[in-house]
């Protein structure tokens, strides 16, 4: 492999925090990889983990959601059902066979360009590392996917 | 994707901007409408256009021309961030006559061209995010705003000088307010104080006439001793619960005459109005001038109320206005919008145990220092040591205690530097004892200020740049015996130094309201990492939050002296009048609705609303959710198994086109 390889990562935003910083990042010009791509939510709560699915299916390598920091959050406490349902997403994936670091859950505030850039940044790196998202193949025998590694939540 | 057979059902109208070169320097803007017309076409598109500047009234209006002449039905614009000109392109579209909520925002200069150097790479990622939306906008729906009407009535809280001033703004303005205050009487700290700076007049001089105002004035209702206890609605219509805390009084009968608090045996210290240096009786009113004049009873410390014996205040009371058996009283009242001037809490200067405080007797804290030369305080202006009789020779005023102080605060409290000047001169007027002051930097920005800070340097006050490192008692060289000792270094002077003193004022910083966090959480609003409240922009929107119909004015917000306090009060005002005057706000409409066939009554989303617009109705065994509630989180939608919730605007079949249009271009 002489080119490297440039995962494809969409990722989630709420309305008031993360989106915000993502405008901030564009005004102040901080410069991140343009392998993310980022579909704007009213909050990280709204997240339904089968947009996730359906991201990671359709030829997604990887997915960012991002919200408020937590106490922050424009709907009081919303994004902490994030937080949940991104822990057990995780270990969904894992049942599915797919790597759960391929997810990524952040917190960026309105003001935080720069973290929301760097953020970007370190995950576009991670997911290049584990690769292309090939979707694991069910063996003949067992009906079991390849196992993967251990969860740490 | 079964739409690739079928004729598309919409007319999709795609504008790329070029916004001079922010985009077109980066973006290969006709690239993306090439590639556009040229891919989208089976999605609906029916023109693609490039413009220099989208925003333009050119530019508006060739996107109004096109919905007239080839009948768009969505319109997609590739520009800048939605949150900067959404509604420009909305507002043109519905000129034309199309349902503003059909025209969406793609952000390709600053999710885009502002923050990527590869032009090839930020071309593709434009046309991936143009497809999404393009695929997207298939689904959104023609929505209307929701218009709710205003009521008139408004609720301050807080009876400081920025609450009273918010409440008389709108109260002279002919609407009707509810000023509620915890404390027995309104005034707030700016009571405790004897004089302000820069001018030197004495606070109670200015603050007693807006008191009476706001006491007396057919359009407030003054609900001192009184807590908000919930509060529901939105804006427009909040429903309020108030407890009004039993007084023991009747304030129908009392007329305020004051035999009760002289008459009454128990005298307990005041930690409140006077700082812990006072005493109250057990039946008062916190200062002479207090508004209202009613007394309050205190309960714990009531002889009455402990052994069943006294009634002294019934006994002397002219006109039986004492009663021990009124109870704690809750009043509902319905207001249109809200004003926080909760205000702040003084930094517990004790924390900081280098300096003494609590240890050191003739230590004292700035609130402290103000009721003892405060004329109506407790030593009837008199400075003097803890002992209440020696006058000192020489004081030391130690500036940011508490304040810009990784251990403690951050943030310059702002007030401290101009408050240490005010203590000085008066202490230089009453004493004529040496004063020394212990300042980091000095902060005299605003006008008159520096002036001041002038005068007091020729005043003769002594100033040593430097952070005091310990207040102690232990003396090491002859004439430090029996003084306080100030360790210092003079970072002027460049050495260290010990100067022995006779008194020690802690110039504190100010704090937000310990259960500042409770109170945002009981109106819906969020405090900063420092604890104050935030407002809905630090610069072009202050006394808003980011939740419509709760406003903040004063110190809630921030640090801040009187004069600024005064304008946020009035501001916030203005900005309610303004609602008021409109009779009816527009909502945004994405809002959650549940299709009652489909919902199976589960109730996983009951307890998943933080505006708790989502009740079970148990008859029909199924969800509904209340329109002017929901605040559109979408929180429910995403949770509900039977996909039963419906989150407009973000609908789950609006995000999975997305999904699908963003991954189509890979």
């Amino acid at each position: 492999m002489s080119e490297q390889f440039e995962p494809v990562i969409v990722g989630f935003t709420c309305n008031w925090c993360s989106y915000r910083a993502a405008d901030a990042a564009g005004t102040a010009r901080v410069k991140y990889a343009p392998n993310v791509r980022l579909i704007r939510l009213m909050c990280s709560g709204r997240l339904d983990p089968t947009f996730v699915m359906k991201a990671l299916a359709g030829g997604a390598d990887g997915v960012m959601i991002s919200g408020c920091h937590p106490g922050d959050c424009h709907y009081i406490e919303q994004n902490y059902k994030a937080l949940r349902r991104f822990l057990l997403l995780r270990r969904t994936l894992k049942g599915f066979g797919v790597e759960p670091e391929r997810i990524k859950l952040i917190w960026a505030s309105a003001a935080e360009g720069m973290r929301l850039a760097h953020e970007i940044d370190s995950f576009v790196e991670e997911v290049r590392k584990l690769g292309p998202l090939n979707w694991p193949t069910w063996k003949d025998d067992q009906h079991k996917a390849e196992p993967v590694m251990e969860v740490t939540a | 994707m079964s739409a690739e057979e079928k004729t598309p059902k919409e007319k999709i109208g795609v504008y790329v901007c070029h916004c001079g070169t922010n985009i077109a320097g980066m973006v290969d803007v006709v690239g993306v409408r090439d590639w556009a017309q040229e891919h989208l076409g089976k999605d609906g598109v029916v023109i693609s256009r490039d413009y220099k500047f989208m925003c333009s009234s050119l530019g508006q209006e060739l996107i109004e021309k096109d919905i007239k002449e080839l009948g768009l039905t969505r319109v997609v614009v590739a520009a800048c961030s939605p949150h900067l000109h959404e509604k420009t392109f909305r507002t043109a579209a519905e000129r034309a006559g199309l349902n503003p909520y059909l025209t969406e925002l793609v952000s390709i200069r600053e999710q885009v061209s502002w923050v990527h150097t590869d032009k090839a790479v930020a071309t593709e990622k434009s046309k991936s995010l143009v497809a999404g939306t393009v695929k997207r906008i298939v689904y959104n729906e023609a929505l209307e705003k929701l218009k709710v009407p205003i009521n008139p009535n408004t609720l301050v809280v807080g009876g400081g000088i920025a609450g009273i001033q918010a409440a008389l703004e709108i109260a002279n303005g002919g609407f009707h307010v509810y000023l509620v205050e915890r404390e027995p009487s309104i005034g707030g700290h700016m009571a405790q104080f004897d004089k302000t700076f820069p001018t030197l007049d004495c606070s109670a001089c200015i603050l007693t006439p807006r008191m009476v105002e706001a006491g007396t004035h057919p359009n407030i209702t003054l609900l001192t001793w009184s807590e908000v206890m919930n509060v529901s609605g939105y804006i427009g219509s909040f429903n309020v619960t108030i407890k009004k805390k039993a007084r023991f009084v009747n304030e129908e009968l009392c007329t305020g005459c004051g035999i009760c608090m002289e008459k009454c045996p128990l005298k307990v210290i005041d930690d409140v109005y006077e700082a812990g240096l006072g005493f109250r009786k057990v039946i008062y009113t916190p200062f002479a001038q207090a508004v209202p004049k009613y007394p309050v009873l205190d309960k714990p410390n009531c002889t009455y109320f402990k052994n069943g014996k006294c009634k002294a205040c019934e006994k002397f009371c002219p006109t039986n206005a004492i009663d021990f058996n009124q109870q704690d009283e809750t009043l509902n009242v319905e207001v249109g919008n809200i004003i926080l001037a909760t205000g702040y809490d003084l930094f517990d200067a004790g924390k900081v145990t280098n300096y003494g405080y609590g240890r050191l007797a003739n230590v004292f804290t700035s609130m402290e220092f103000e009721r003892l030369c405060n004329a109506s305080g407790p030593t009837n202006g008199e400075i003097t040591l803890r002992d209440g009789k020696t006058k000192p020779e020489s004081v030391g005023i130690i500036h940011c205690v508490g304040s810009r102080d990784k251990n403690f605060n951050n943030y310059c409290s702002t007030i401290c530097c101009m408050q240490s000047l005010k203590f000085a001169h008066i202490v230089k007027e009453r004493t004529g004892a040496n004063v020394y002051e212990f300042y980091i930097d000095m902060r005299t920005a605003a006008k008159s200020y520096d002036e001041f800070y002038q005068r007091i340097l020729e005043e003769g006050t002594l100033f040593v740049r430097g952070k005091v490192a310990e207040v102690t008692d232990a003396a090491r060289n002859p004439g430090e015996e029996g003084k306080l000792i100030i360790q210092v270094e003079d970072t002027l002077a460049g050495k260290q130094r010990r100067i022995p003193v006779d008194m020690v004022v802690l110039s504190s910083g100010i704090e937000p309201r310990a259960d500042a966090k409770q109170t945002g959480k009981l109106f819906g609003i969020s405090c900063s990492s420092d604890g104050w409240y935030i407002e809905r922009h630090p610069k072009l929107d202050p006394v808003t939050t980011m939740t419509e119909g709760i406003l903040i004015a004063g110190c809630a917000s921030g640090p801040k002296d009187i004069p600024s306090s005064v304008s946020q009060g009035a501001a916030a005002a203005a900005r309610v009048l303004d609602k008021i005057l409109q009779k009816e706000v527009e909502l945004e409409p994405i809002r959650a609705s549940v299709d009652e066939a489909k919902c199976s009554g589960c109730r996983i989303c009951n307890n998943l609303c933080p505006f708790n617009a989502i009740s079970f109705i148990d008859d029909l065994a199924v969800t509904r959710i209340n329109p002017a509630l929901c605040q559109g989180c979408g929180t429910c939608v995403a949770a509900c198994p039977a996909g039963a919730i419906n989150g407009t605007g973000f609908s789950n079949e609006q995000i999975f086109a997305q999904i699908d249009g963003i991954l189509m271009a890979v």
